[in-house]
């Protein structure tokens, strides 16, 4: 017996919502030979207001966890993701024309970098943070602290779910919350991994995930007050060097185009954080 | 801002010349009673059409400065202190540090024992009595519950009066009200009327909370306003800010049709304050269409509408800001309050 296709309208991911874009719009996701696959929600600058407005209600709830709470929270989503591994695959296997093996690999690589990122939650402050050597009877302390609200346009040529993995993750390790503009031609890894955090313990807000076009989106997220960083790793075919004098203007952090996919690095944690040192006097124990 | 004189009408007259001289509870009560009862689903419906209405640019733009305009900035915390009640002050005369041009808000409201100190506060930039500048409203008669004897309501009103107070914004007994005791209610409010009076005979403007949250009834709302009216208010005032619910747009609306049915009548223009509850422009926005659909543009003057807000005011200066620079705004260029 013949089943009739059941094509899905994929909405937006802001505050632990599914929302539909503000504007209404939708567009068609295809195979790379064009064929249909499914509807996404073609997000839109109001979209991305509200999706900031949701990220900084955020910040306080996920900032203020400890760091071994949000590992344990963030190894969580990595066994969610594996659970799903074989969706992932099909999609990715569809979106980005992948042979089964390129596309579980890819899947593979995703989870680890994910794993990988979980780990440093509770250590790198370890790491970046230091003692310092000061003449006087003072204990000198450097720590680093989430940044804020980052803005992220995710790697648009390739490696969807890799790609937006590597960008999200080092973000969200040290309590940043961020808005991130998915892959605009395969978006669909990105809609079921917001699916994935909606089920979660991420709170609602600490991730929201935008489809549709970044050179629509990307250029009122940079200019936007609220926004504390702006990782272009995906901008490389954007106006960036616009973004970035636009982000200036509110003394963002920024992070620039890069080609494929950011490896991990504990670099790309550090650069969403600020130092806060604390003079303490020594004194007679 | 313009503030036009306070009616010269003596406390209760307006029902003396409404109901006759022969003013009695029963009488009264007839009257209230009288009153056509409110189709709350029509009621409902038109207060959400009118909140659909979308409004944009240059009409937006006015609609904010509108709003800051109407705006009764208010601080009602057993936490004040003199030094939040002087940063409110500051606040009132500039909202927006970053843009001079940014209207000044119409008053600032607070308790009775901070008046001194608001309008110590505001310096030149208080109207104290006149018709330029901002207004300081103090509430009276043992806000927010209203619960206490008449002696202490109308020395609380008259120690706001003689402190320097423009406004005063009282609370109905609901108790009694809601017991059917309009004419105890209709007494006191006569009473603080009269307790508003200054030493050279001008009375401070006088708001009449009617509590809406604790009314339960749309006929409620429209009984105690006109009620309100008749005894001698120049406003009326939804809540206090402690009830929830708090000000809605179909109350508000309610009252709205009262203000217009009463103009008809008598051709007197009465105000009305929402307070509470309203914390965004767009919310904000949707009161604008209703006034001016209801009783009309004239309506959104200091002297006729007012909102009671605390943190609206940060909310329209991120949509203020927006307009101006082109980008999105954010809680860190706007004061914490």
């Amino acid at each position: 017996m013949t089943r009739l296709t059941v094509p899905k309208t994929y909405k937006l991911y802001i505050g632990g919502k599914f929302p539909r874009s503000e504007s209404g719009r939708t567009y068609e996701v295809t195979t790379k030979k064009g064929a249909f696959l499914a509807n996404a929600s073609l997000a839109s600058r109001k979209d991305a207001r509200d999706a900031v407005v949701a990220a900084r209600a955020a910040v306080n709830g996920w900032s203020g966890a400890t760091g071994y709470n949000r590992g344990q929270v963030l190894y969580r989503i990595a066994e969610l993701l594996e659970g799903r591994r074989e969706q992932f695959v099909d999609e990715l296997m569809a979106t980005e024309s992948l042979s089964k093996s390129a596309a579980t690999t890819q899947v593979d690589t995703a989870i680890d970098a994910w794993v990988w990122y979980a780990g440093w939650a509770d250590k790198y402050v370890q790491v970046a943070g230091n003692g310092n050597p000061v003449s006087g009877p003072y204990f000198n302390l450097s720590t680093p602290e989430p940044s804020g609200v980052i803005a992220i346009v995710a790697p648009q040529d390739s490696s969807s779910l890799l790609g937006l993995v590597s960008v999200i993750a080092p973000a969200l390790v040290s309590g940043n919350t961020v808005v991130v503009v998915a892959h605009q031609n395969a978006p669909l890894s990105a809609i079921s991994l917001s699916e994935v955090l909606a089920t979660s313990d991420v709170p609602g807000g600490a991730v929201n995930i935008l489809t549709g076009s970044p050179a629509e989106i990307a250029p009122w997220l940079a200019s936007h007050a609220d926004v504390n960083g702006l990782d272009l790793a995906g901008a490389e075919q954007l106006e960036w060097v616009d973004l970035q004098i636009a982000a200036a203007d509110t003394l963002k952090r920024v992070s620039g185009p890069v080609v494929g996919v950011p490896a991990p690095s504990i670099e790309r944690i550090v650069q969403w954080t600020e130092t806060k040192t604390v003079w303490h006097t020594k004194s007679l124990i | 801002m313009t503030i036009e004189k306070a009616i010269a009408l003596a406390p209760a007259e307006r029902a003396v010349n409404l109901i006759g001289s022969d003013l009695t509870e029963k009488s009264l009560k007839l009257h209230l009673e009288g009153l056509s009862g409110v189709d709350a689903v029509g009621l409902e419906q038109r207060a959400a059409g009118l909140g659909t209405r979308s409004i944009k640019t240059t009409s937006k733009a006015w609609a904010l400065d509108t709003i800051i305009k109407l705006i009764d900035l208010t601080t009602l915390e057993g936490a004040d202190t003199p030094g939040k009640v002087r940063s409110l002050a500051a606040k009132a005369m500039l909202p927006d540090p970053a843009d001079a041009l940014t209207p000044q808000v119409a008053a600032v409201c607070v308790y009775g024992d901070m008046v001194p100190y608001a309008a110590d506060a505001l310096g030149s930039a208080w109207s104290n009595g006149s018709d330029n500048g901002i207004n300081v409203a103090a509430v009276a008669t043992a806000f927010p519950s209203g619960r206490s004897s008449l002696p202490i309501k109308i020395m609380d009103t008259k120690e706001a009066v003689a402190n320097g107070a423009d406004e005063i914004d009282m609370v109905i007994d609901r108790g009694a009200f809601l017991s059917g005791k309009y004419g105890v209610v209709f007494d006191q409010i006569v009473a603080v009327k009269e307790a508003c009076r200054r030493e050279n005979g001008t009375y401070a403007h006088l708001k009449v909370i009617l509590e809406t949250g604790e009314l339960n009834t749309y006929d409620n709302v429209r009984k105690a306003s006109w009620l309100s009216i008749l005894a001698g208010g120049d406003f009326i005032k939804t809540s206090t800010g402690k009830v929830s619910p708090a000000a809605t747009l179909p109350v508000t609306l309610l009252m709205l049709e009262v203000v217009r049915d009463w103009h008809l009548l008598t051709g007197e223009k009465i105000g009305v304050k929402p307070a509470g509850g309203i914390r965004s422009s767009k919310d904000a926005i949707k009161y604008l269409v209703t006034v001016a659909e209801t009783v009309g543009e004239e309506w959104l003057q200091p002297h006729l509408f007012r909102f009671g807000a605390s943190s609206l005011l940060n909310d329209v200066l991120l949509q203020r800001q927006k307009l101006t620079t082109g980008h999105y705004s954010g809680p860190d260029y706007v004061t914490i309050d």
